[in-house]
């Protein structure tokens, strides 16, 4: 609760601090197109500075240009005045020329709108002057001028100011100044801007000095003054002046021109322009003019008329970044929100993850509990009705308990097969790694199987490749498993036929695979190869549904691995290097088949080949799913053919190791060994290749050897025949007998025929007849004249125990080899033995077995009680000892015990001196039992003083070995 | 019921116990050694693998129970269990014994305690079988007795 409101909390804060993020993106952003926005406009605005400042330079230079253009013009006109009036004696020029030349070079002085001479006249000179001119001097008000000390009457003037004509220029304040300044400095000079008579336009008025010849050019100023002959005066409209060079220049429109007279720089005098200037004021530029007058300064003010825009680009640009920004914003955003959402539905799988994981393990958990608690039950239920069935029951009570029975076991065998299924699905089960024999694992399957096949009438066979190692390593309950289950599919749906386990070594069966191969492309025989009498060459002489399982190429098996066999048997290495054996094991049967629309789904769970087949036959279909994950995980793979109403054929692969011998001796011997039947002969009657090699096989674990007649015929003749050889044989011959071949009337004949050979003496005794039968029914038909019957299926142990029963060999076999149970009696008959082990049970039967043989045995629960016993003297002949016990396990008894030994010993030695004492040493045969047969075990043993050891469940075998060695041995030392 | 039926139903057990796993070629060994000097040995012997059994599965689930487990003393009952087992040729409870020996070797709890289930309930079923099987003989020497006297 609390850890989730703080979630909560979290989200929330986590939610403000995304809008937060948001809302700082959007004000950087905005940030970003202000901060670009007044950059480009500052750009924009220096670049609008520099334009103007560029025209305005431009325009200065015009108007200075222009200006000194008419400046040297007046200047021209000066000399021109000077060397035509003064020179010329009399003058050359007046009023008439002056006007006239002046008005035809008007054009040179565009800005100039009118020149006039006025001649300097000093006051003593008036007189003389105004009677020459005939007019006395004016003033600029038109009235005759006072006494001065001198004049500037003007003489010449050009038509446009024909009116100032007679005036006098020095009565007016600004060109009085003018004149003065411009006599003494020798230049042109300029007056204040004022209006201008008739135009009324604003306007300066230049004056230029004229001088008489001869003035040197660094006069002084009273040289100057002196030399002064008159002046030359022009106005300057200078507002038109600027107003027509503007005209001629481009960017008119935009710029604002003022031009100031700046002398008095505190109090500018505008020259053009509006009074009060507008336009835009912030920019501008100011360029100085020279107009050729040093005293005065002129300058002009620029600026545009109107603020120049702002540019599209500083609006556009920032805008399409702003848009950028935004859009990756945009983009970093529903990547982050994407990336939130993902991670927490990541969360919520990974949390259903748990959850389902959580749910498979509490359904198998489930199911391996309640299949648990259901089999314990069912065990009591099935152990009743079993004992129920003992009782005597009327029929329908009998019918009913085993009807009961039978549902039972089914039900016991299905939860079985859900808890293995379980078990797989949650990975738990595991492929055990224990040494097995694999030959006596088939023939326990097929007893399994023994007395349904009997009932059908069906030929129930296995069949190991010699190549296959006595003894692998691997899982024997997983693979007995696979078997049974294929084996019991097989004979659930066989009615006819024959079953037929095969075991070949992988590299084995492929290479035939080959060879096959090659021999159908030479001369495809094989297939096209049904026999005429609509027989097959297999086990039962039914067609199976895999050809390759035909005689021919089992044949070829048994071909390949005879050499082989050989070759293990005298003693050359026969294992390859590799520790690896892969087993290729094949189930064929003669059933029902497999449909072919069904045949794909076979494997998958609780899937049969279609419904009618559980309600025909039973069954939940779940086995062969079953299997074929116990061969996978045992490394191998399960497949089939099948054919409908010819039968299937399933073969797996599987994977074990071979086994290293176990240290310390074999102790199991191979079966062969063991039994009495070695080195006898048989000979075998049989039609059909396939049963006669499986016989062949079973024979051949119990050390016979077999030859093989098809026919009792062929048998006879050869037995004939051979007679001579087998007179040598000491071993009974056996005659094995197939009930096919066995007609009625045949027994008596081949009866009467050996007891006639017998009685001639070609055969030293009639050889044991043995039938094989596959049903019970065959076994009824079995007349007279045969010596046993032996049903199928075939299984060494069955086997060597009719052969056992038909020789007698009880009696005549003990006697031949020392090793037998009798011998063994013999050997501990009336001997004390003392057995110590901490475990009741073992105790128990440990004692059962040697009491079994006459012993007389005296139990120890511990290895103190077995010191006590054996305190010297003692009457016990052997001792067997258990290696661990708590207390004080079986390697400190025997130490101690042999302390004891060794100290009587001694006494002993002292004693014998005198009394040449006939006993031996005292030394208690020590055999220690064990269930860890390594030779690790089997080391310590040796060392603390133990004599030999013998594996804990007793075995005969060694116990004969083991037993032997001391009390054979100990007599006869004493002997 | 003939006895021979009898003789035959109990064969029919102790081979499907065979077939099965339940029991090896040890327990073979055990019929064997009965014989007419010994006519009850088999039952005795299974009577006190029984006990015996009983008794030290008792002990393990006690020692299984405590929050620290012994694994030195569990290794030593399971020891016994197995010397037993494969004395009488109890063939799965001897596989299932091996298989706890070495989750005691690892003191893994978890595992110790699975493997004790799987003892136990290997040892249940054999123990019905065995019961079943009893009862057979029991009513077969009955039989035996009864015809003799």
């Amino acid at each position: 609760m609390v850890a989730g409101m703080a979630a909560a909390g979290g989200r929330r804060r986590w939610w403000l601090n995304r809008t937060a993020m948001v809302v700082v993106w959007v004000v950087v952003s905005v940030g970003i197109w202000v901060g670009l926005h007044w950059y480009i406009r500052t750009v924009s605005m220096r670049k609008a500075e520099e334009a103007l400042e560029s025209m305005c330079e431009e325009r200065a230079r015009m108007l200075q240009d222009q200006f000194a253009v008419s400046v040297n013009h007046v200047h021209a006109l000066a000399i021109l005045v000077s060397t035509f009036h003064y020179r010329k004696q009399p003058s050359a020029i007046d009023q008439e020329t002056f006007a006239f030349y002046t008005a035809k070079t008007a054009f040179e002085r565009p800005l100039l709108n009118g020149v006039a001479y006025a001649q300097r006249v000093v006051h003593s000179e008036r007189g003389k002057f105004e009677s020459q001119q005939g007019w006395t001097i004016k003033t600029m008000k038109q009235e005759p001028s006072p006494v001065q000390d001198e004049y500037a009457p003007v003489i010449f003037s050009q038509e446009t100011v024909s009116y100032i004509e007679a005036l006098d220029m020095m009565s007016g304040e600004e060109d009085r100044e003018n004149i003065l300044r411009a006599r003494a400095t020798g230049k042109a000079v300029l007056t204040n801007p004022f209006r201008l008579l008739g135009s009324n336009h604003l306007g300066v008025v230049l004056t230029f000095p004229v001088y008489h010849a001869g003035l040197p050019a660094d006069a002084t100023v009273e040289q100057r003054v002196k030399a002064t002959a008159g002046y030359l005066g022009g106005a300057f409209d200078v507002e038109s002046l600027v107003e027509n060079l503007l005209r001629q220049l481009a960017g008119n429109q935009d710029i604002m021109v003022n031009v100031y007279d700046v002398t008095n720089i505190s109090e500018p005098l505008i020259m053009y322009g509006p009074q009060n200037p507008d336009g835009f004021m912030p920019l501008s530029h100011v360029s100085m003019l020279d107009f050729g007058d040093p005293f005065r300064k002129h300058q002009m003010v620029c600026r545009y008329s109107q603020k120049p825009p702002i540019p599209l680009s500083a609006i556009t640009t920032p805008s399409g970044v702003f848009v950028i920004c935004m859009l990756a914003g945009y983009i970093l955003y529903a990547a982050w929100t994407r990336y939130d959402n993902v991670r927490e539905d990541c969360r919520k799988m990974e949390e259903l993850k748990v959850q389902a994981e959580a749910a498979d393990v509490a359904k198998s958990q489930f199911l391996a509990t309640v299949s648990h608690e259901i089999r314990t039950p069912m065990n009591g239920v099935l152990g009743m009705l079993d004992m129920l069935l003992d009782t005597d029951l009327n029929l329908t009570q009998k019918d009913y308990a085993q009807t009961a029975q039978i549902c039972g076991k089914a039900l016991i065998a299905l939860i079985n097969e859900v808890l293995d299924r379980a078990k797989i699905e949650a990975g738990k089960l595991e492929i055990e790694a224990v040494p097995f024999e694999l030959r006596s694992i088939l023939d326990d399957v097929l007893s399994l199987f023994s007395s349904k096949s009997r009932e059908k009438g069906i030929e129930l066979a296995v069949f190991v490749s010699h190549k296959v190692p006595e003894i692998v390593t691997g899982d024997p309950g997983r693979f007995r498993q696979i078997i049974t289950n294929l084996v019991g599919n097989s004979v659930k749906f066989t009615e006819h036929g024959h079953i037929f386990v095969q075991v070949h070594l992988i590299e084995n069966s492929n290479k035939v695979m080959d060879a096959k191969v090659d021999t159908d492309l030479n001369g495809c025989l094989s297939d096209m190869m049904v026999p005429s009498d609509g027989t097959f060459n297999t086990l039962s002489g039914l067609e199976a549904a895999d050809r390759r399982n035909s005689w021919e190429n089992f044949k070829l098996l048994l071909s390949d691995e005879m050499p082989q066999s050989d070759k293990c048997k005298s003693g050359m290495p026969c294992s390859k290097d590799s520790s690896n054996v892969t087993l290729m094991v094949s189930v064929e049967d003669t059933g029902i088949g497999i449909p072919l629309q069904a045949q794909d789904r076979v494997f998958t769970p609780f899937m049969q080949a279609d419904s009618s087949t559980s309600r025909n036959y039973g069954g939940t279909g779940i086995g062969l799913s079953i299997s074929k994950c116990l061969v996978e995980l045992m490394g191998g793979q399960i497949n089939f053919i099948s054919r409908p109403n010819v039968g299937s054929t399933f073969t797996f692969t599987a994977v074990f190791q071979r086994c290293k011998k176990i240290a310390g001796g074999d102790p199991k011997r191979t079966l062969s060994e063991s039994l009495p039947t070695k080195g006898m002969k048989a000979l075998l009657v049989d039609a059909r290749p396939v049963r006669s090699a499986v016989t062949r096989y079973h024979l051949q674990r119990l050390g016979i050897t077999v030859e093989v007649a098809s026919t009792i015929k062929m048998t006879l003749n050869a037995l004939s025949e051979q007679n001579g050889c087998l007179r040598s044989g000491k071993h009974p011959y056996i005659l094995l007998i197939e009930k096919d071949s066995w007609t009625p009337g045949m027994d008596v004949y081949l009866h009467d025929q050996l007891l006639e050979w017998k009685q001639c003496g070609q055969i030293p005794e009639v050889p044991k007849v043995i039938l094989l039968v596959t049903s019970e029914s065959d076994k009824a038909k079995v007349g007279s004249f045969v010596d046993t019957v032996i049903m199928k299926p075939l299984r060494a142990s069955t086997v060597a125990a009719c052969l056992q029963h038909a020789l007698g060999m009880g009696k005549q076999g003990r006697k031949e080899m020392p090793n037998g149970p009798a011998f063994l009696h013999s050997l501990l008959a009336g001997k004390n033995i003392l057995v110590v082990d901490d475990n009741k049970v073992n105790l128990r039967v440990a004692a059962g077995a040697l009491k079994k043989y006459g012993a007389k045995v005296e139990c120890a629960e511990s290895g103190k009680d077995a010191l006590s016993l054996l305190q010297l003297p003692h009457k016990f002949d052997a001792c067997f000892m258990d290696v661990q016990m708590p207390e004080m396990d079986g390697f400190e008894a025997t130490r101690q015990i042999r302390l004891m030994e060794s100290k009587a010993n001694e006494q002993n030695k002292c004693g014998e001196a005198d009394e040449g004492s006939e006993r031996a040493e005292w030394h208690l045969p020590i055999l220690a039992m064990t269930a860890d047969v390594i030779q690790a075990t089997y080391e310590e043993c040796m060392k603390c003083g133990m004599d030999d050891y013998v594996s804990k469940p007793f075995e005969e075998q060694q116990l004969y070995q083991a037993v032997a060695r001391f009390l054979l041995s100990k007599p006869n030392s004493d002997l | 019921m003939a006895p021979t039926a009898l003789q035959e139903k109990l064969n029919g057990l102790v081979n499907s116990m065979f077939a099965e796993g339940l029991l090896d070629e040890q327990f073979q060994q055990l019929q064997m050694l009965q014989d007419g000097s010994n006519p009850g040995f088999v039952a005795e012997v299974v009577t006190l693998f029984c006990e015996d059994s009983e008794r030290i599965l008792a002990e393990l689930t006690k020692l299984m129970d405590q929050a620290v487990v012994d694994y030195s003393k569990v290794d030593a009952y399971v020891h016994q269990l197995k010397g037993s087992s494969s004395s009488v040729g109890a063939q799965n409870v001897k596989l299932a014994c091996i298989q706890f020996r070495q989750f005691c070797e690892d003191n893994n709890k978890e595992g110790c305690m699975r493997a004790l289930n799987v003892v136990k309930h290997e040892y249940y079923h054999l123990r019905s079988k065995f019961e079943t099987m009893l009862h057979l003989e029991n009513r077969i020497q009955a039989y035996e007795t009864k015809q003799q006297s």
